[in-house]
């Protein structure tokens, strides 16, 4: 058994047997190859299914606030950690009742590149640090781990928890100065009208089932704008206006809090890179507010949230 | 002439003349997405490989947005509502899969009772025949033998296509499908190893699809029992109550109706909704009838597995087509759900 569920397991286990946690949000084998499924373990036998590989994808940490009457143990890897650091400091969970299982991670693959990269169906998958293999009817293909990493694990560099109880595994070296934003750059070298044309080709595949949305743990607002019927901020139907109103809408409430874990690309249905429109909002903020990226510890408030008296812009004071 | 067989190497020819009569749609690649489209000829088609579509084909005649009627605010017409039903074109879909056409008709019965019937969805639907295509290579996420079908499920097609390697043969089961095949030129009459073939390949499919969960035991629970059953927590934990399994369903069929208003009139339109989400129960009041994901998640698996069924003589409201269990954001199986339904 790999060394990270293996911990997990044990660790998960003990906190249930000794009744200092009511619950350990994890993840369980899923039933189709490179899925894995969200899993709530409340006793130790359930603790045995908790599983740690390449397909924890998404971010458990959007359903820490369901849990806020319990006692919860959750397993957090860089990214997850530091939306717990963002709940906190937005007085969403309470930290007394927490415990961290932190998992200093290795990236999480990007199951739509190995389907690409296939002849056929997948119907095993197995990955060790250095590669993964895909099977299925006649075929077998090995990858590079490296190749197949989601876009967003391939250029994190904060892998290794910045908050936790407990540690799963050693903590594992930190990327430095990866290549960011490319395409980013390339749409802002476009014309007004080529980036237009550029955004409509992004979204038009957009069926508005708000996944990117209930993925994210940003999004917890008990009535999301694109809701609200009085007033009603944003027409329903496919109206490509209204489906960009939702997305820019929902990039701006990212603004200096998005943690870059994919969870919202991961959970679309249709494929759509929908972080690159949050991740230019992203990039506005490490630019122009001296590097920051969110919530890497639980003192420094996100650029947007405080006043300062010497705010280099002037428009907060007027 | 129940059966016809026609060369590959004629498809274009297929499509030319077909098209003299209607459209012709097909399987049509649009970036990562696979959907039903017009095509002008047979390279257009992603039939090389192909499963089916991303979207079920519903969105055909049910589409996600449709825009239902127009009204003015000032002028001779002032507030008399103008129908904005478009006209529909005679069409016919080549590569519909067994599932989805069964997913028609259990739409079919539900578009129309005894005193109204949906003609949004009647006037396309009415207007098209469906050239249909075996299953011969399932996929992993396919269940439809577990849900009283199978790959080569002749009800509610107008032709069935059998893909025999250098001909298609063709099964005509309606008028309708009768008449398509009969206007193509470039139709033969099959040999008995044509027909053969077609059997071996029907028996081959459905003894790979294996049925994998039962529904006896949902049937015989009462919708009480059902309702009750503890299972429904564990399900629903890790639901995101978004909407991908409805919308890309085949038979979830729910809509919400907006008027969209500007200075000078509006439109009214109707929208795919879903019974995953929080706003579709919720009162006026603010009461919500299904407060927590449980109930919403309840309600979507209860639907087609018991209420569907018990209006409709016993017909499953899911045909397993497998996409909600492909693309569920969090690995939600229908099956492993129908199973603890069904323990
Ligand atoms: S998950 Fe994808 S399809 Fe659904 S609303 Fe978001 S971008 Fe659109
Ligand atoms: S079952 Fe899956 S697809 Fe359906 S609402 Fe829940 S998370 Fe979304
Ligand atoms: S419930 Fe899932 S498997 Fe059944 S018809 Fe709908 S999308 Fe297909």
């Amino acid at each position: 058994m790999p060394i990270r569920t293996e911990k997990i397991r044990k660790v998960a286990k003990k906190l249930l047997n000794d009744h200092r946690v009511d619950v350990v949000i994890g993840y369980k084998k899923g039933t189709i190859p490179l899925k894995n499924i969200p899993y709530f373990a409340k006793n130790a036998e359930e603790a045995d299914k908790l599983v740690w590989d390449g397909n924890c994808r998404g971010n458990l940490a959007s359903y820490l606030s369901r849990f806020n009457d319990k006692r919860v143990a959750i397993i957090a890897q860089g990214c997850v950690s530091r939306n717990i650091v963002g709940l906190i400091q937005e007085k969403q969970i309470n930290s007394d009742n927490l415990y961290i299982i932190g998992v200093p991670c290795t990236g999480m693959l990007d199951s739509r590149k190995l389907i690409a990269a296939v002849p056929g169906e997948i119907t095993e998958v197995t990955e060790n640090d250095l590669y993964v293999i895909a099977k299925g009817r006649g075929f077998e293909v090995t990858m590079n781990r490296g190749d197949v990493l989601s876009r967003n694990c391939d250029r994190c560099t904060v892998r290794n928890p910045v908050l936790f109880d407990e540690l799963a595994a050693e903590k594992v070296n930190e990327q430095k100065d990866p290549v960011r934003y490319e395409k980013i750059k390339a749409v802002e070298a476009m014309s007004p009208e080529e980036r237009a044309a550029f955004v409509d080709e992004l979204l038009s595949p957009c069926i508005r089932c708000y996944a990117c949305r209930d993925a994210c743990p940003l999004c917890y607002c008990p009535e999301c704008f694109v809701d609200k019927s009085s007033p009603q901020w944003c027409g329903k139907s496919q109206d490509s206006t209204d489906v960009l109103s939702y997305h820019l809408i929902r990039a701006f409430h990212t603004a200096g809090r998005c943690t870059e874990c994919g969870a919202c690309e991961d959970a679309c249905p249709m494929g759509i890179k929908v972080r690159l429109i949050s991740g230019k909002v992203e990039k506005e903020i490490r630019e122009n507010f001296d590097g920051y990226e969110a919530w890497k510890d639980l003192k420094t408030q996100p650029p947007l949230t405080v006043f300062k008296r010497d705010d280099p812009q002037p428009f907060v004071k007027e | 002439m129940e059966y016809m067989r026609l060369n590959k190497k004629n498809m274009a020819v297929f499509i030319e003349e077909l098209g003299r009569t209607c459209e012709v749609w097909g399987p049509v690649k649009e970036g990562e997405q696979v959907k039903y489209a017009p095509v002008s000829n047979a390279t257009d088609m992603a039939l090389d490989g192909f499963k089916n579509s991303t979207m079920s084909p519903k969105e055909i005649f049910f589409p996600q947005s449709e825009k239902m009627l127009s009204f003015r605010r000032e002028g001779e017409d002032a507030n008399i509502y103008r129908d904005e039903q478009a006209q529909p074109t005679k069409k016919a879909i080549f590569g519909i899969r067994p599932c989805d056409a069964r997913a028609f008709r259990i739409l079919d019965m539900i578009f129309k009772n005894d005193q109204f019937t949906d003609n949004y969805w009647f006037s396309k639907r009415d207007a098209t025949t469906l050239v249909g295509l075996g299953c011969t290579e399932p996929c992993s996420t396919c269940f439809c033998t577990s849900v009283n079908s199978h790959p080569f499920d002749e009800k509610g097609l107008d032709v069935l296509v059998s893909d025999l390697g250098e001909h298609y043969l063709f099964k005509a089961l309606t008028k309708k499908g009768r008449e398509l095949v009969a206007g193509i030129s470039v139709m033969r009459e099959p040999s008995d190893a044509n027909i053969e073939a077609h059997m071996v390949l029907r028996k081959k499919a459905e003894d790979v699809m294996t049925v994998q969960f039962g529904t006896d035991k949902v049937k015989d629970k009462t919708v009480l029992e059902l309702f009750n059953e503890d299972c429904w927590t564990g399900i629903s934990e890790p639901c995101l109550n978004c909407s991908t399994c409805s919308y890309v369903c085949p038979t979830c069929h729910c809509f919400d109706i907006q008027d969209e208003v500007s200075k000078e009139g509006g439109e009214r339109v109707r929208n795919w909704e879903s019974c995953m989400t929080w706003i579709f129960t919720v009162h006026a009041t603010g009461h919500n009838p299904r407060p927590t994901k449980k109930e919403r998640v309840r309600q979507r698996f209860m639907h087609k597995f018991k209420y569907i069924p018990m209006k409709r003589n016993g017909e499953i409201g899911c045909v397993g087509c497998g996409r909600c269990v492909a693309l569920c954001p969090v690995n939600i199986d229908i099956r492993e759900v129908v199973k603890q339904m069904n323990s």
